[in-house]
């Protein structure tokens, strides 16, 4: 992965819990719709992990308030960057609206 | 039928009563590996079609939930299993020679171990969803997987031991009872057996490598034995003995529409046991005085999680609605001694049933205990409530709770939920309340035999060296239970009995002799009790 290339965004995780079970498996879903290579990482952890991979992704162990950085490369990088950033923001759509 | 197969006889011991006739399903695993082909392309087809069989269970299961936590614990095990960081490493360890179950153990354990050592208690408690994930696939490539689709309408089910939760997942409509390696009979899936009239064996003696699966067996739950291949003669013996013990069922039948009434007039109050929910569906609640003790525990160790508020409200509502009218005992969460709940109990307690369990974890743990209590205050505004606390020793646990529900009552009001502070009640299972009885100020007591047994004489109930000690009968028991007999009639506080005591035929006559007048039951074991009070003088 070439870094020149490469679309970056950030979020921060609003969850209680942190980054767990349910929301990983909505992440990793929606990464693996995108053709491009995805990697994440979280705030103070130097280490990029693959987005699509449920098993690194919930091996972060994130915690709430955590700034999570994506970044990938490939034809539809922008998109899958906004998409991700946009799902977090969302807090994963864990709570329905009042 | 005839067979040319020789009879042989497994002895066990009886941990829920019954008979049953049929053919053995075999759950039991083989040491892992134990039938691996040494063949890495075959090992690897093995493992992949374990992926998905178990890909394809896991599937089914999250569509027929309707609770989102227990479908997000499915679909996140789903998601491992397509995940080629976790799948990848086993597929190389098969390919260098190892055996798909090795190899698959393995790998998962590193990540189960992972889980194990995190920090947060919610990461913590992800290990369970990986062992059960372990146990699924592993249970698919030694061909043990428990898929319930190929069950045969007769099958006695062989295994080694069921965890409570594993029981209460299987369809025991599919089989006519069990016969389990392990297991005790005063363990908890045994209560759940005898719950509801699943015929069940356990401590299967060794030799079990002998079982074949699908052979024709007789599960004989009334002397502790599985029968295989039995000859003619055992089987005319057998068929005696149901036809015996129909006609039995059928007179115990005709008093459970009646009100509990001894020999000599004396009305007993007979409450049902409720360990899990459904099981309240198949009775009438007109066949008994209410509910006398509901274990709560099922709510959080069941596939969702830890339950909310609302989650827990609707259970309780829903029991409180089935017994129309009358009173719902609810037990608070007994967790600890040989129910352990991740994230929650405390690990690694050299003796947990002394350790931190009942209603002391549930004070130390307030963020589990508190939507419990709002969820029974508010619950209390539905119908007759009874709240339960277990593993009380000391008054002061009863003054505690009772400011927390005030609290409770006070926040749910300021919120406009409607709420009522129920009726607030003990488990007298330590000693030393039963003891010091009279410095209990509740509005019931409720006598916890199992544990009251266990800790006046000093035995474990899962300890078969020392089963021959741990007697109900034992006088310091009976002079424990009628003291406080003795001080609920004084005070005019109402005595109650919820243990396994009250449902067993050897001990009842004991209890009534005792002078009590309210018992709690196993629902399959209500016409018996209150066909025994009618013959009790």
């Amino acid at each position: 992965m070439s870094t020149e290339s490469a679309i970056e965004g950030s979020a921060v995780i609003t969850h209680e819990i942190g980054l767990h079970a349910r929301p990983s498996v909505k992440l990793t879903k929606l990464a693996k719709s995108f053709t491009s290579a995805i990697h994440l990482r979280g705030d103070g952890v130097e280490s990029w992990v693959d987005a699509k991979s449920i098993v690194r992704v919930m091996g972060l162990k994130l915690r709430e308030g955590t700034t999570v950085f994506f970044r990938a490369a490939g034809p539809d990088a922008n998109a899958a960057v906004d998409a991700l950033v946009a799902l977090v923001k969302r807090d994963f759509d864990e709570h329905k609206p009042a | 039928m005839s067979t040319n197969q020789p009879e042989r006889i497994f002895e066990g011991k009886v941990a829920s009563p019954g008979l049953a006739a049929g053919h053995i399903r075999l759950a039991l695993r083989r040491p892992v590996g134990a039938n691996s082909t040494k063949d890495p392309a075959e090992e690897r087809r093995r493992f992949d079609a374990a992926l998905a069989a178990a890909a394809e269970s896991l599937g089914r299961l999250a569509e027929c939930q309707s609770d989102e936590a227990a479908v997000g614990m499915l679909e996140f095990q789903l998601a491992l299993i397509e995940d080629d960081e976790l799948i990848e490493p086993v597929r190389q360890a098969i390919a260098g020679g190892s055996a798909a179950v090795t190899a698959w153990s393995e790998i998962i354990g590193r990540q189960i171990a992972d889980y194990e050592a995190a920090e947060d208690a919610y990461f913590r408690a992800r290990s369970a969803d990986l062992a059960d994930l372990r146990e699924r696939v592993i249970g698919q490539i030694e061909g043990t997987g428990d898929d319930e689709a190929d069950a045969m309408d007769d099958a006695i089910l062989v295994a080694e031991d069921l965890g409570p939760s594993r029981f209460l997942e299987i369809d025991w409509t599919r089989y006519r009872g069990g016969a389990l390696t392990g297991g005790s009979v005063s363990g908890h899936v045994a209560i759940l057996a005898r719950a509801r009239g699943v015929p069940l064996v356990v401590g299967l003696d060794l030799g079990t490598a002998r079982l074949v699966g699908g052979a024709e067996a007789i599960l004989d739950a009334e002397q502790g034995r599985l029968i295989q291949y039995p000859l003619g003669l055992t089987r005319e013996a057998f068929t005696r003995r149901v036809a015996e013990r129909e006609t039995t069922a059928s007179t115990e039948a005709t008093f459970l529409p009646r009100p509990a009434v001894t020999r000599s007039g004396r009305p007993i109050a007979v409450a049902i046991n409720v360990d899990e929910p459904g099981v309240v569906a198949s009775i009438d609640p007109a066949h008994c005085d209410g509910i006398g003790l509901t274990r709560t525990e099922f709510l959080f160790s069941g596939p969702g999680g830890r339950p909310d508020e609302e989650r827990q409200l609707a259970v309780y509502g829903g029991l409180i609605a089935w017994a129309k009218g009358r009173p719902v005992t609810i037990r608070t969460l007994d967790a600890g001694g040989d129910k352990p709940i991740e994230g929650l109990t405390p690990e690694g307690e050299t003796n947990p049933f002394l350790g931190l369990r009942g209603i002391r974890l549930s004070l130390a743990r307030l963020d589990a205990f508190l939507p419990q209590l709002r969820a029974l205050a508010r619950a209390a505004a539905l119908g007759p409530l009874k709240v339960m606390l277990p593993m009380v020793t000391v008054p002061r646990e009863i003054d505690e709770v009772r400011g927390l529900f005030r609290d409770a009552l006070a926040e749910l009001a300021r919120h406009g939920l409607p709420a009522a502070m129920p009726k607030l009640g003990m488990m007298v299972e330590v000693p030393a309340a039963a003891l010091n009885v009279a410095q209990f100020e509740v509005d019931f007591f409720s006598i916890g035999s199992n544990d009251l047994v266990q800790y006046v004489t000093a035995t474990g109930r899962d300890c078969a060296a020392v089963s021959a000690l741990h007697d109900p009968l034992n006088p310091a028991v009976l002079e424990l239970i009628a003291r406080v007999v003795a001080h609920g009639r004084t005070k005019g506080t109402e005595v109650g009995l919820c243990g396994d005591m009250a449902s067993d035929s050897r001990y009842l006559p004991a209890l009534l002799d005792l002078g009590l007048q309210s018992l709690s039951v196993a629902p399959a074991r209500l016409a018996a009790v209150k066909a025994a009070i009618a013959g009790h003088g």
